[in-house]
């Protein structure tokens, strides 16, 4: 329990993340504009900070709050539209999640535009099953004549969405509630796999034995096959940078928890 | 006007008309953060409007308004649907 | 570089195995990946979703047919950038009055407290006559307009306008070879240049984000506008009937803010064609629906996060410079003080170009923080060497005729300020974003040359057509 809280304290302060011990870490990530600033500001009020991300000319906004006597880090991630790293800015929100260790990622989704905003929370959805999408400008589609079943998008993700208003403050306490039980672990998470067409499967299939023996349980092994095939330089630069220093015993277990498929 | 059927790109869309995406025919970054956008091919893009002067314009992609410039959206196939 | 690619030498294998099969199919395994996932995504919202009406908020259509439109598009830029200014300029005056009047009220309560305590006469100057009364001038004279600024120019950008004006711009930036969304990174230098530049990471490619970084000086920030406010009611405004000054004084202010943006396009231009040559990269610009501001967070954000903060910047470095300039108005050499032979010095320089010794060297000593100019300046044109505190605009015009300012030399010191170097903040801004000192110091460099030569241009015209 020791070992593995040292690792994940020096794998978060790559990304100049200090979390106190026992802290819940939450990342939130999502496309621009979609209020993401608001449920980060809605969260934390007046308990933020705001810097740069170790050696990038990224800003990084953390944020604290306490919810049920536990305490909370909210790092907010850079507003992009994908994390396949193509821009400094994904590269650090994919790092983040990937490695950073995050209990809960928080991926914030723009109502009017589902479209391409679960196009995020898929990618995300990926590298983590700790997570929790949040329907975000739920007041805007209803202008809009838009109806977002969140019941049913949940049984299709098989992760736990909630709706929200942030400029209101409608659905927070939904939200925190839910941060919470999926940081404690009190949530059982089926996330869906993404469903690729066959030239895709099939290259991915190829790919799979070597990769598993590779990273084992520490990151999802399709996802890894998948950023090979896209040719994501970036990427494997980050394995060796970040999973090295991961890669004690006793660790690998854990991480296993955390990372499952 | 290029009247090339085939070749039609999205900088010929005229305003308020509506096209499905062929290839996108550009390269790098740039071709990377439009497929982010989910302009790919069979996406049904809508020309909004078009900027005072003319370039840039303003399209329609899955509920968001996207502005590219005449250069970069003229390597954009598309057929009129 | 590689020290951070471990030679695991499986990892090596697959990567190469993974390499050859992307290879193989020609770079084209990406590509179907994001589709795919978008394909996912399409069949997630089918189940989902569910759109009534095909009613797309029209009033977003409409707002946009007139805010981008070929007919007004621009004007209305323009209207906005007026009443900006406007409401900021005849907004600002009563407070200012108003906290001016409260700190040096509180001035005269501080020097009685020093002559109880017996403190040296040298250390009240420097302490209450320099340090404190820069400081009361700082405050009253920035914070109000600020406190009005901010939250206008916040209230613009929640609304979602700020995107139509990279929209509407973008074929000039384009023509320029730079990025449409420089736009948005002056706008955000009319607060604060350190800001804008700051905020150029928006851009993508390097080179037009240090096209960008370079030219974000020439948008004029929150701690030029006093002094441009100042001298624009004094000599513009005043030149026109009582009861208009505010109105005059922010069309003088607007067309500056014009000028400034021509010699932006200008100089972006000039750039692209020498020392950042290069072909303009792609825009790819969202332009998110209309949304009603937030009042309350609005004034909370503009107030916290950018007033407090420009203020404090602008107090820590106004501090200094008033008690620095106390004393230099203070040491004398012979029977001049030291920025009396300073100013005699710099006196044909600044002649040459509209100016004189004396508001030369204030723009020199106002480079920490561009907000100290005017004080600094009054201080050294009165011979007892301190800030003075006036109450009314008259007042200042009087010492301004006094010390020979014609309106050449207020249109010159206005088009000094505008274009002059940024200051030590945005500099250092400027260090840390672009990381190169070679691009700080054309950052630095650029705005001087340009301020000087279209000065002395201006003056020397003016002079020789016997205007002046």
């Amino acid at each position: 329990m020791q070992t593995q809280d040292v690792t994940r304290r020096v794998l978060r302060e790559h990304f100049g993340v200090g979390a106190a011990p026992g802290q819940y870490v939450v990342a939130l990530a999502g496309n621009p504009n979609v209020g993401k600033s608001t449920v980060f500001n809605a969260l934390t009020g007046l308990r933020q900070h705001t810097g740069n991300w170790p050696g990038k000319t990224v800003d990084n906004a953390q944020g604290t709050f306490t919810f049920r006597d536990k305490p909370f880090l909210l790092v907010d991630l850079p507003g992009t539209y994908s994390i396949l790293a193509h821009t400094v800015e994904e590269q650090i929100a994919r790092d983040f999640i990937c490695f950073g260790c995050p209990d809960v990622t928080v991926v914030v989704l723009d109502a009017t535009c589902l479209e391409r905003n679960l196009n995020l929370a898929l990618q995300v959805m990926e590298i983590t099953p700790n997570m929790v999408v949040c329907v975000n400008l739920m007041d805007e589609a209803r202008k809009k004549n838009i109806t977002v079943n969140t019941d049913l998008l949940k049984k299709e993700l098989g992760v736990p969405v909630v709706a929200t208003t942030a400029r209101n403050g409608d659905g927070l306490d939904e939200l925190r509630e839910t941060m919470y039980q999926v940081a404690a672990g009190t949530l059982e998470l089926y996330p869906r796999r993404i469903t690729y067409s066959e030239q895709v499967e099939n290259t991915v299939q190829k790919l799979l034995p070597a990769i598993q023996r590779l990273v084992g349980n520490r990151l999802n092994p399709r996802w890894v096959a998948l950023r090979l095939l896209d040719g994501d330089r970036a990427f494997i630069e980050s394995i060796g940078l970040h999973l090295d220093s991961q890669a004690k015993p006793g660790v690998v277990s854990e991480a296993a928890r955390e990372v499952a498929i | 006007m290029k009247n090339n059927f085939a070749r039609l790109s999205l900088a010929d869309l005229p305003v308020g008309s509506s096209c499905q995406v062929c290839s996108v025919e550009l390269a790098g970054l740039l071709k990377r953060r439009i497929l982010d956008l989910g302009i790919i091919p069979g996406t049904v893009v809508e020309c909004i409007r078009k900027s005072p002067s003319g370039d840039p314009t303003a399209y329609g992609v899955r509920g968001a308004t996207i502005a590219l410039r005449h250069d970069d959206a003229s390597q954009i196939k598309v057929s009129l649907i | 570089m590689s020290a951070t690619v471990k030679p695991i030498s499986p990892l090596a294998e697959v990567c190469a195995e993974a390499e050859s099969i992307r290879l193989g199919s020609g770079g084209k395994l990406g590509d179907a990946i994001v589709a795919d996932i978008y394909a996912n995504a399409e069949s997630i919202v089918r189940k989902v979703v569910c759109q009534t009406s095909d009613a797309k908020s029209n009033w977003d259509a409409k707002l946009d047919d007139v805010l981008t439109s070929r007919l007004f598009g621009y004007p209305i830029m323009l209207a906005l950038l007026g009443l900006v200014f406007w409401i900021t300029i005849e907004g600002a005056n009563v407070p200012s009055g108003m906290i001016a009047d409260a700190l040096f009220a509180f001035q005269d309560q501080l020097s009685e407290w020093f002559a109880l305590a017996g403190a040296p006469e040298w250390l009240h100057g420097v302490l209450v006559l320099g340090l404190y009364r820069g400081l009361a001038w700082v405050v009253s004279v920035m914070l109000p307009p600020m406190a009005i600024f901010f939250p206008l120019f916040t209230l613009l950008e929640d609304f979602g306008y700020l995107p139509r004006v990279a929209f509407n711009l973008d074929h000039l930036f384009k023509a320029c070879k730079a990025c449409g969304k420089q736009a948005l990174t002056m706008c955000m230098g009319f607060g604060c240049n350190a800001a804008g530049v700051v905020s150029c990471r928006i851009i993508d490619s390097p080179r037009e984000r240090l096209i960008a970084i370079i030219t974000n000086n020439f948008v004029p920030c929150n701690g030029r506008f006093p002094t441009l406010i100042a001298v624009a009611t004094i000599f513009m405004g005043g030149a026109a009937a009582t009861g208009y000054d505010a109105l005059v004084a922010s069309g003088v202010i607007t067309s500056l803010v014009l000028i400034g943006i021509a010699v932006t396009f200008a100089v972006s231009w000039a750039l692209s064609h020498t020392i950042l040559k290069g072909e303009p990269s792609a825009l790819v610009l969202e332009l998110p629906p209309y949304r009603k501001p937030q009042i309350g967070a609005v004034i909370y954000r503009s107030i916290i996060d950018r007033t407090l903060f420009v203020l404090r910047r602008a107090v820590i470095m106004a501090a200094p410079a008033g008690a620095i300039t106390w004393i230099l108005g203070n040491i004398y050499i012979g029977d001049m003080s030291v920025i009396g032979h300073t100013a005699a010095w710099l006196q044909p320089l600044g002649y040459a170009v509209g100016l004189d010794g004396f508001i030369l060297l204030a723009f020199i000593l106002g480079l920490p923080a561009n907000e100290i100019v005017v004080p600094i300046l009054l201080m050294s044109y009165l011979s007892s060497g301190f800030m003075l505190e006036f109450d009314s605009l008259e007042e200042l015009r009087a010492i301004l005729v006094n010390n020979g300012w014609t309106w050449l030399t207020a249109v010159c010191t206005m088009l000094f300020c505008l274009l002059h170097w940024p200051c030590t903040t945005s500099l250092l801004s400027a260090y840390k974003e672009s990381g190169s000192l070679k691009w700080t110091f054309a950052a630095f460099a650029i705005p001087t040359v340009i301020a000087f030569a279209v000065c002395f241009v201006v003056a020397q015209a003016a002079r020789s057509l016997g205007f002046a």
